[in-house]
């Protein structure tokens, strides 16, 4: 972009152009400047209000009032794919000058990091608020303190995670040594998403700085208030020139897709996760999809049915409200122990929520009208309503649905076929718990599972048969919050995975390094070859370490 | 009854009579069965290995595989082992046959044949049998006060069934080293040899079954239209050594099922030589690392030369009074270097050579036999930087000298190129080699030599950017083909309530103070001696 050109085309035609024009501010620009990447606003509403309200003022103060606009107007361009191949290429440039793999860059933005989640706590929390109505203490837990642990992990972590990996070294390459050295893959895209809006943001970001890339940050539009948030304050606390944000949706995703990155490391659901892979064939970008799925919760009738209540609770409503990737999608429990657990349930419920969880402020609200349909929608469905136990109660204008639990509702219904991904809980029931893996298997594999049982052969069962990303016995969700677990999904909930050293992984490339002297080199190796050397060679592949001797030493004729 | 009716001679052009006598299906049991002549039938087995494998016979293939592993079978310690040892085993009992095959497809010499396709591929089956039981023990993982009191592992576990795509130039050992892998972590495996190397492919098909677990582990043979009904199938994962444009196509087909992929590409892999070195060790050291390494048609071999402008002419000198030690003074009839595969390679080769303006850069060798696919080792000097030589990858026995004026620029002639798979550096300056290592990114490094670090199982093996994605050998192979599962483990003992909500004031402040490292006031808060 050139502003001052812009500009100043933008006024020419706009003063040639009839004043009614002006009410229609986007559509204008988009005239005065058709081919330009100016124009469209995500706000719209409000930028013709403001601007209603200027021209109120008179027509000499037109031009300062054009000025401030256009400063609002620039900001709000649409960013396309001239500008995402000219970020590219500006980052790329940045990384080539070698900033970014000194450590003393790295530790300097995992510093920043950890400075703004400490100065801006209050705003984060403020912007989840504002965008999901999340909890300040599920806020702090899942998106503050999590994020924070990780970012001083990579600080203190760091230096012995970029030590190259010495390697021991075999006859075949004799004198010589060995290492995998770690080095940063160049500049990376990490496309976020709107559930935990901050720490998936964030978390990737520290991977990939810690392992020294040049980095590109497209948060969610979905949560608006904090994707601003990230725009606002990661220039102010990390190096602009190598770590940006690009806020947008479809199309300032479709522009950087359409880019040739490192690695692209996106969090969302498998259908624009292949649309990312799609895109990132092209020029064979490696890519890390963090997916969701349907998670079940098996609980036996051996458990202690209050505290798996409550950690079933902790860990579908206390998790966004059962918005989270790795939130229990269902339970598979007996039929017998079905109406005790949701007993225990109801109790734990009120106890956590009170008897209106409509009411309650320790609840996140669902995050926009999209998703409240998309979740009604499964509530409407014929023959379900019948199957609620507990809960049903929505209420549209506050985006709120309250904790909701269905009781056998039919295989081929959406709440068994699509991942739910809110406040709705089916409890499905089998004769024996083994009948619960069937179940399981039959399904696409999830990101994460649970069983709740004491039984210790059962959990060996089930840590064995089971596939997904990550499992948790007797909890849910908690495997997410160990920096040693790797933290990813497989099959249909993604592919990749981060946290802790395994983030710095993910945005590494671990390379392999040789080293040899010029020493001790036998022409054996060399063409022409002799039937010796043949000779020794099969003497070694049989380990007759002998026979290699006296060939080599031509004591022994092969 | 088809095939009586139609002259016998139909049958010798292969699957186009099948296709004639059966349309639209498949070779069908009670066809067979109506067979009378014992003749016919003879013809009729031939025939039926020839039919065209498709799409259907693909998912068909999948999903009788994905029944025999959902049984559990390959998860097996013992089941792993068994295969492992019956690798092991074909290696040495059929180490004729491969090396026969070998000589057949390339000419390849039964010296570099054994080195990199029998004894390399046979020391990894070693390796994986000696490792297995350590690499599938679960991980320990240490857990923090978040989630006390609780205990986490890693478990590995195989993925499922996934598919094998190889190549023609180590058609044993690039086939046979990737299924060791899949099997060391679990899985069923279909592995699509190349029919570039139809000798390889076809002894490969013979031999596995005989060897392996036929129910989990097949062979299929064929060329695009049966990779293309392969691609079509939901795999587990997809292990592809080839070229980045098919590597394309082998990710974009990948991307419906959400399949991950390891792609193992190649690239122009540059060797950078110093003037302070042992100059007669260097240019056998490229010699072995380009020649004698399937005559350059190596992924890894050096694909051209980074040196000085003064050094060149000596360098030239040793390289071309080691070539004739090593290949003899007529190199073309040498049996100590591979041919070119084909007549296809070859004609991209000379086609490299034909172009405008590089034949006056030969500097040693230059002549061509298409008859036997021969050309000899070919050293050429300052080609343009435009010429198809120093934008494609070469891919066989030509070795372009590029000089430059201090050692220092090859850094930026390096980066100004995709990302190879391999960079050498021959030097003794340590300064230079750490610049180097730090500098150069590619798939690997070997200092001082080229090609070996291949052969170090702890190293991993693969490439970045345009040389490829993922990585194997050793436990690398093993880690590429298993899920690494989280697992956190707890009891229902020693719970909180204020985890749960409604959240008290307290727990907040005690996080907070936790999040500080103020241990003392976690303690205070939790206690109620503190009040947030």
């Amino acid at each position: 972009m050139k502003p001052i050109q812009y500009y100043s085309l933008l006024v020419m035609g706009t003063f040639a152009a009839p004043m009614t024009s002006f009410s229609f501010f986007s559509c204008s620009t988009v005239l005065v400047l058709p081919h330009t990447s100016v124009g469209i606003t995500r706000d719209r509403s409000l930028g013709r209000r403001s601007f209603r309200s200027r021209i109120r003022t008179g027509v000499a103060s037109l031009y300062l009032h054009l000025l401030s606009i256009m400063a609002e107007e620039e900001k709000r361009e649409v960013f396309d794919a001239n500008d995402a191949a000219l970020l590219v290429k500006e980052l790329r440039g940045h990384f080539k000058l070698g900033k970014t793999k000194s450590y003393e860059w790295r530790v300097a933005q995992l510093k920043g990091i950890s400075e703004m989640i400490v100065e801006k706590e209050k705003e984060i929390i403020m912007a989840l608020q504002q965008d999901l109505s999340k909890p300040e203490t599920e806020a702090f837990v899942s998106e503050i303190l999590l994020t924070k642990s990780s970012c001083e992990l990579a600080l203190k972590s760091l230096q012995s995670w970029m030590n190259p990996e010495k390697v021991k070294t075999s006859i075949m390459t004799f004198p010589s040594s060995a290492e995998v050295v770690s080095e940063p893959l160049g500049v990376v895209l990490i496309i976020s998403t709107w559930n935990y809006p901050f720490s998936l943001s964030i978390e990737p970001v520290i991977g990939a700085i810690a392992a020294g890339n040049a980095v590109v940050l497209k948060p969610s539009e979905v949560a608006s208030a904090m994707s601003k948030l990230l725009a606002d304050l990661l220039p102010q606390y990390l190096d602009k020139m190598t770590i940006r944000v690009v806020e947008g949706s479809v199309p300032e995703t479709t522009a950087l897709l359409e880019q040739k990155w490192d690695k692209i490391f996106y969090t969302g659901n498998g259908r624009v996760g292949r649309i990312v892979m799609a895109a990132a064939a092209k020029h064979l970008t490696p890519v890390v999809l963090e997916l969701g799925g349907k998670c079940p919760a098996v609980v036996d009738s051996d458990v202690d049915i209050q505290v798996t209540a409550r950690r079933i609770i902790a860990g579908k409503w206390a998790c966004n409200n059962g918005q989270a990737c790795i939130s229990v999608d269902h339970i598979i429990t007996s039929k017998d122990f079905a109406p005790k657990l949701i007993d225990a349930l109801r109790t734990e419920l009120e106890r956590s929520f009170g008897k209106d969880p409509m009411q309650s402020k320790d609840i996140s609200r669902i995050v926009n009208l999209h998703h409240f349909r998309r979740l009604t929608k499964l509530l409407d469905e014929d023959g379900i309503s019948s199957k609620i136990v507990l809960g049903g109660q929505t209420d549209e204008q506050d985006l709120k649905i309250a904790p909701t639990i269905l009781l056998d509702v039919p295989e081929d219904s959406l709440l068994m076929t699509e991942e739910i991904f809110g406040p709705l809980l089916p409890i499905v029931t089998v004769d024996a718990l083994e009948g619960s893996f069937d179940l399981i298997l039959s399904k696409p594999k999830p990101l994460a599972a649970c069983l709740f049982s004491n039984d210790e052969e059962l959990q060996k069962k089930f840590i064995e048969n089971i596939s997904a990303g990550g499992i948790t016995i007797n909890d849910a969700v908690l495997h997410l919050t160990v920096p040693g677990l790797p933290f990813g999904g497989v099959g249909d909930s993604g592919m990749g995975a981060y946290h802790g050293k395994f983030s710095f992984d993910t945005f590494s490339h671990k390379k392999a390094v040789l080293h040899r002297s010029f020493t001790g080199d036998s022409t054996l190796r060399y063409p022409p070859y002799e039937t010796r050397y043949l000779s020794v060679l099969k003497a070694l592949m049989n380990r007759n370490f002998l026979r290699v001797i006296l060939v080599a030493s031509g004591l022994s004729k092969p």
